[in-house]
């Protein structure tokens, strides 16, 4: 255990090290992601019964709550980073931030395509001004504030920091969401999954949904260190400004 | 079997609902992988024109 966790750190320090580690799980990460997706799409369309109001429109949960999460968790992850990289100073951490953001961003405009496209059969509307729809568009404008700020500002030394503030304060919003259906009557349903609770969704169909999470996670993790690698050889082969950094 | 086809495809006539999010996801899915891989390969043919 005590291992891992110094390779963890080492990993983080080191570019290096991290690139090494990195490329070598992406295709453990890919087999994983493509064993995950086949089961959830399998169970999720066609072995998971079918719910008794819904009918087989409650099939959208399957795409919608694994994007819906992950546009919530890599905004975390980025905060996390973003804090790594003001305190710290991490080259990574930098990285993590911009690569992350796109993606963020996508996957919180396919949370808000697919609830819209589920929404239109269950509550006969495409769009509502609802707590929790209104707090995940505003997430979706800080993604893209966030990925605008970064091709905006030219010195990127300076760059990168004020877009990690820019991350900081938008995190006030991730709890924001996730309480909206507490703390407002919206037509928007509570937590499906809970941690420190029973989840109010049948075994027949939880299964499915945590491997298109896990598959997500999975996704997440496979471009992210993709990208971060193709961008540490390119800094390798240009000399880029990230090599003068500590 | 063709009509136990026509059946899954109908999703109890939400279909069209359910399987163009799925569509929108998984094109996402492909598109956040391939545009990455792409430009990485147009970087690699052009760091090999340098060389």
């Amino acid at each position: 255990m005590w291992s891992i966790i110094k390779l963890a750190q080492g990993c983080l320090l080191s570019p290096k090290l991290f690139f090494r580690y990195s490329q070598a799980m992406l295709p453990v990460l890919a087999v994983l992601f493509i064993i995950l997706l086949s089961y959830g799409l399998i169970a999720g369309l066609i072995l998971a019964p079918a719910d008794y109001i819904q009918g087989d429109a409650f099939r959208i949960i399957y795409v919608h709550a694994p994007c819906a999460f992950l546009s919530l968790f890599i905004y975390a992850v980025m905060a996390a980073a973003a804090i790594c990289a003001l305190v710290f100073n991490l080259t990574l951490a930098h990285l993590v931030i911009r690569h992350s953001a796109s993606l963020g961003a996508g996957f919180t405009l396919l949370a808000l395509i697919t609830g819209s496209i589920w929404g239109k059969p269950m509550w006969g509307t495409w769009w509502i001004w609802d707590a929790r729809l209104t707090s995940e568009l505003i997430l979706l404008f800080l993604y893209t504030g966030i990925i605008l700020c970064q091709s905006a500002l030219a010195q990127k030394m300076r760059g990168e920091r004020a877009v990690a503030i820019l991350v900081l304060i938008g995190f006030i919003d991730i709890p924001i969401i996730h309480y909206s259906v507490y703390w407002w009557n919206t037509l928007h349903q509570g937590a499906t999954l809970k941690l420190f609770a029973p989840s109010s969704i049948d075994s027949s169909m939880i299964y499915p949904l945590l491997a298109m999470i896990a598959a997500f996670l999975l996704y997440y993790a496979m471009v992210l260190f993709l990208r971060m690698g193709h961008e540490l050889t390119a800094i390798k082969a240009n000399h880029h400004w990230l090599e003068k950094m500590p | 079997m063709k009509l136990a086809l026509l059946h899954f495809f109908a999703m109890g006539g939400y279909g069209g609902y359910v399987f163009s999010a799925y569509a929108c996801v998984l094109i996402f899915l492909l598109a956040q992988w391939f545009i990455p891989w792409r430009r990485w390969q147009q970087y690699l043919r052009r760091q090999n024109k340098l060389l």
